[in-house]
């Protein structure tokens, strides 16, 4: 992948769910653990809020990765909003393999309240795949004429 | 005082849209009487030439019909802005691409090679594909050029109106003619011709509990034609797609494929279906519910099959 | 009209301010689209920082506010209020999070200012769709939930109940009493745990105000903060309440002996039992498994005696429903099971007890009349009480279980009175944090208890010299002498940890609540709200929120109480509106949302062939919305436009 860009910082949009991954991100910086500052959160008050629209909205936009973080499952704040997010993500990734868009670029995990650690390895994982990946840039793909 | 002038176009279509037209049967004798046509080159002998020379503005309206798919669709469309005062976009294919635009999901090359080349009553041994500029014992011939990406009209030019649906349906031509010819439009950008509420307000199936624990394609059931046909797990875009077209795919038994768009307000129609079905997979086990996922054998074809030219994401990756 | 935003860069000390170019980011909000103001301070949240919103929302008419600082779980609620006080619907504020999830995570201060730009731009966009809402106010109601009946549930209940209102106290034993009834001595104190524990039990069976529901577990939890619903199942006992007087005189003809659970299998008990003497209630329950009437048909012999006729081999379980306005989970801990340390040779050698197990040696009721033996009924002459057991240990717990330093002395204590052995204590480091703690731990020192400083390695029967034949002997490098000793001894006490109960899992499930990584009850935060909850209404206290002494155990027992009664006696409660809403005109009608609400809040209403949400049952989490293929199904305060808003934002 010849990308020259080596200053390339992937721009990752991030939907957290209050209850477990917002609150385990925010012990991550609580905790004073360092990790690449490339995810913009979006709090949403469950992961079952994330519809698919809002993904694609920011892959259309200009993200080089959306990342999905919700509570594992069995322990939704709201009981199973978590399932939902699961049944759409799994389609969504089918839709997605179709679009051309590699798997690592929308991602789904699981952060509880008290995975500060974890979502930092997550956020450090995915920015390093997508930076091998290389930016998105689905704006500038969209040709008008050939 | 003279009657209004109109124009009727297709772009890249299969022609269902002047069926369409042709569906008003004798209606369409009392309108010729109250509108000019001016250009149709379906039915009429007019040329490009008649338009180019007409004033701007001087068309009251032009239906147009078809994806920007070649630079002459392009052309015309630019043009066909020019001279009519409204333009409307007639059918799926100028509303949100068609099936034309399944096109964005492979690239012309792939597609002229496909076509060319590999089909097997394809008899083209030294393997000669559509040139723009190629030279002939007469001279340069140019033919139109076959873009890439297909577009929906609005992605084009300005558009003043929609008419959704592959095609329209008969009774709702009608009323659009009726309102164009009345003057009494709506305001600019509107979608006329269909309601304003998903297709399951009008369809008459008894809607059930919405658990899919199982994904039918519609060769594998013979569906039940009093219950909706998401509760037998045939995937049917009516909850996501605009109504009015009086839901006639579903008295034949067969699924709606979403060809009068998405509903007002919603963003992209196929991933709002894409939610709204795969919330309701019948299972809590990570290993069920991929299974059930798989069900969706072709998620573009099925969830953008109208409307890929005008979804966010609008082509697969080149 | 356009709208006005004023954006409040917080400098938070330096935890911003030295990463984060605040004046930077005071420029570039001030360029953005409909700010009227933009300015930096110290602290926002402090009087002054808040001062300053006020004053510009009434001198500048701000329409919106932002402020870009801590996170919103952190200061939300302050910024909302002081918005509301300054005549601005608080919900047209939003706050952006440039420190938990910017400042503090990167050194890197280009990047670190970068993305406090674009959350700090997302927050502007966002806070222009939002809309003012109306805060729900709902009655609570009076009642409390206790799930717990342990020396934590106790004082919570007594509290609570003193204080007028009604406590339901809930306990899955027969009864309540908890593992401090198991327990001989207590520390530092050495007050016999029964003497102090059970007036308390007995306060609590003859309260007017609690109701008891032992043998008992919740099996559901539902509603919301001042309005839930608990399912309550009530085991079958087989002995009905009202009519046993607590004679005793069925566990006395009752034929059969099993192992007593209570002297953790080292004594026995009868098929009909109480677990001890001063249970409360003071009813026996017979075990299903072990009764030969229930097993074979055949006996009851505790019936024919029963001079009050109060056996019922018929009697079923039940499930109650209870309305409650809040719920206290003090359901305790676990031992950690020793038999999983092979090398300690617990369950193999004969003589290597628990701490529990030789609590019930101790105890004047328990299997041995309170001798401390050894398995061939002698007493030993010399003791090895082994430390972090299960605790501290990569392999096992990595915490610190707090409580087993101090009941170690307390055990070396006892060892010494009722047997004279020589008792060794193998450490690691020697807790005594508490009041009187470090004075007990010195009078352990001047009964000559040796201390080791070493984890033990190893347990072993295998005899190297003479004197070690016969014995169990405690391998452990003595790190302050630097050498490896081996010392023979009669019997080891193992020091068990603590830690989470089995059914933590469950109960957390049961109620909607986190777990900390070690497994415990999450609480709302660790130093200023321990025994709150993320979920209003619920909280917790005692050991299942961690290990922890019986003094810190009452301590947060009382501190639950106060917090549920500040939450009752406030009389009506505000619920937060992000509530889902469906727009009648656009809903087809066509059903998909209301199978997916786990709180049943959407109906159909057949008449006008909508789905309608109930926004009192609603608790916001947004699942109907994101499935909703019409749209019309909207969240507040996190509509698509809001959440749009700030992904654009973000990509721009």
């Amino acid at each position: 992948m010849i990308d020259l860009k080596s200053d390339f910082e992937p721009k990752i949009v991030g939907f957290l769910c209050r209850w477990c991954a917002y609150t385990g991100a925010d012990l991550a910086g609580t905790s004073r653990i360092k990790y690449p500052p490339n995810v913009t959160p979006i709090r949403v008050m469950c992961s079952g809020r994330v519809d698919p629209v809002l993904v694609m909205k920011a892959l259309a936009s200009g993200a080089d990765g959306v990342l999905i973080a919700g509570c594992h499952p069995g322990d939704c704040h709201y009981t199973n909003g978590n399932v939902k997010t699961i049944r759409r993500f799994r389609v969504l990734q089918k839709m997605l393999d179709q679009f051309g868009i590699e798997r690592d670029r929308v991602r789904l995990e699981w952060v509880s309240a008290s995975e500060g650690e974890k979502y930092a390895r997550v956020v450090e994982s995915m920015t390093e795949n997508l930076r091998t990946l290389g930016p998105l840039n689905w704006n500038g793909k969209k040709e008008v004429s050939s | 005082m003279s009657n209004p002038k109109a124009a009727i176009y297709w772009a890249s279509s299969c022609g269902g849209c002047e069926i369409a037209m042709l569906e008003l049967g004798m209606n369409l004798v009392d309108i010729s009487k109250k509108v000019d046509i001016v250009f149709w080159p379906a039915a009429l002998d007019f040329k490009y030439s008649d338009v180019e020379a007409m004033p701007n503005k001087s068309i009251d309206v032009s239906f147009f019909n078809g994806a920007i798919q070649t630079s002459e669709n392009e052309h015309m469309a630019k043009l066909l802005r020019e001279k009519s005062k409204i333009l409307i976009a007639f059918g799926a294919c100028a509303y949100g691409g068609g099936i034309p635009a399944l096109a964005n999901t492979t690239s012309r090359e792939q597609i002229f090679t496909r076509v060319y080349k590999e089909t097997p009553t394809t008899d083209n041994p030294d393997g000669i594909i559509p040139q723009t500029k190629s030279q002939v014992k007469e001279g340069e011939l140019t033919i139109p050029e076959f873009y890439n990406t297909v577009r929906t009209l609005n992605q084009t030019v300005d558009v003043d109106y929609y008419v959704p649906g592959c095609p329209p349906v008969g009774e709702q031509v009608l009323a659009v003619m009726n309102t164009v010819v009345s003057g009494k439009l709506p305001p600019k950008g509107s979608v006329i011709g269909a309601s304003d509420k998903s297709l399951c307000d009008e369809c008459k199936r008894v809607k059930g509990e919405r658990k899919i624990k199982k994904i039918m394609r519609t060769y594998q059931v013979l569906p039940d034609t009093e219950k909706c046909l998401l509760d037998q797990g045939v995937i049917c875009m009516g909850p996501a797609t605009r109504g009015g077209c009086g839901a006639q795919c579903l008295d034949a038994n067969m699924p709606c494929r979403g060809c009068y768009g998405p509903v007002p307000g919603v963003l992209d129609q196929g991933a709002k279906m894409l939610s709204a079905l795969a919330s309701n997979f019948d299972s809590e086990n990570e290993e069920e519910i991929q299974k059930i996922a798989e069900g969706v054998v072709d998620p573009i074809g099925t969830f953008y099959r109208y409307g890929l030219a005008r979804s966010l994401l609008r082509r697969a990756k080149a | 009209m356009a709208e006005k935003i004023g954006v409040y860069v917080c400098h938070c000390g330096t935890n911003i301010a030295q990463t984060v170019d605040c004046k930077s980011v005071v420029d570039y909000a001030s360029g953005l689209p409909n700010v009227t103001v933009a300015r930096e301070y110290q602290y926002m949240c402090s009087d002054p920082g808040q001062e300053l919103i006020k004053k510009d929302i009434k001198e500048l008419g701000l329409t919106r506010v932002v402020v870009a600082s801590c996170s919103p779980l952190m200061h939300e609620p302050t910024f909302r209020r002081a918005v509301e006080e300054a005549g601005l619907n608080q919900f047209l504020f939003q706050m952006a999070n440039i420190r938990e999830q910017c400042s503090w995570i990167t050194e890197n201060k280009e990047m670190a200012t970068e993305r406090a730009k674009s959350i700090v731009g997302a927050a502007v966009k966002r806070v222009e769709f939002q809309e003012p809402l109306d805060v729900k106010k709902v009655p609570v109601n009076p009642n409390v939930l206790i799930v717990g009946g342990g020396i934590t549930g106790i004082e919570a209940a007594l509290q609570i109940a003193d204080s007028g209102k009604k406590v339901y106290l809930v306990e899955k034993e027969p009864t309540i009493g908890g593992y401090m009834a198991q327990f001989d001595k207590t520390f530092p104190t050495l007050d016999c745990a029964a003497c102090i524990l059970t007036p308390k039990m007995v306060s609590v069976g003859q309260h007017p105000n609690i109701e008891l529901l032992s043998y008992s577990d919740v099996t559901g939890f539902s509603g919301y903060v001042g309005n839930f619903t608990a399912r309550i199942r009530r085991r079958a006992k087989y002995v009905e309440e009202e009519k046993c007087s607590g004679c005793g005189l069925c566990t006395e003809k009752c034929p059969v002996s099993v192992p007593s659970e209570f002297d953790c299998g080292l004594g026995k008990r009868k098929a009909i039992y109480r677990p001890f003497p001063q249970a409360v209630p003071n009813v026996p329950v017979i075990d299903r498994d072990r009764c030969l009437y229930f097993t074979k048909g055949v006996c009851k012999v505790c019936q024919k005696f029963c001079p009050r006729g109060a056996i019922n081999f018929e009697q079923k379980e039940t499930y109650a429903d209870l309305q409650v306005g809040a719920a206290i989970l003090a359901t305790g801990f676990d031992l950690f099971d020793a038999s999983k340390v092979k090398q300690y040779g617990y369950g193999r050698l004969p003589n290597v007890i628990t701490s529990l197990e030789f609590e019930r040696f101790s105890h004047a009721s328990g299997p041995t009349g309170g001798k401390i033996l050894l398995k061939n009924g002698q007493m030993p002459s010399n003791i090895a009480i082994l430390h972090c057991i299960g605790s501290r240990d990569t392999n096992f717990n990595e915490y610190c279980s707090r409580v087993c330093c101090m009941y170690s002395m307390k055990i070396a204590h006892l060892a010494h009175e009722k047997t004279g052995a020589r008792v060794y204590e193998f450490y690691i480091d020697l807790r005594a944090f508490g009041k009187g703690y470090e004075e007990f731990y010195k009078r352990i020192l001047e009964e000559e208890t040796i201390f080791i400083r070493g984890k033990a390695a190893e347990v072993t029967d295998v005899a190297q010299t003479s004197a070690e034949r016969g014995k169990l002997i405690v391998v452990a490098e003595d790190t302050l002498l630097g050498i490896v000793r081996r010392i023979p001894v009669d019997m080891v006490v193992l020091s068990v940890g603590l830690e989470p109960r089995k059914d933590t899992t469950e109960i957390a499930r049961i109620f909607s609540i986190s777990r900390s990584q070690d497994g415990f009850f999450l609480e709302r935060h660790p130093k200023l709200a321990p025994v709150s909850t993320a979920s209003d209404g619920i909280f917790i206290a005692g050991a299942c929120q961690g290990p922890k002494d019986i003094p810190d155990s009452v301590a947060q027992g009382a501190a639950a109480a106060a917090n549920a009664l500040s939450l009752i006696d406030r009389k009506e409660v505000t619920l937060e509106p992000t509530v889902a809403f469906i727009d009648e005109k656009s809903c087809s009608g066509c059903k998909i949302c209301i199978g997916l609400c786990p709180y049943n809040a959407i109906s159909f209403d057949e008449s006008k062939e909508v789905s309608v949400v109930n926004d009192a049952l609603c608790k916001g989490c947004g699942t109907c919305v994101a499935a909703c293929p019409s749209g019309a199904i909207g969240q507040r305060n996190f509509t698509d436009d809001q959440l749009l808003a700030e992904v654009e934002a973000i990509c721009a």
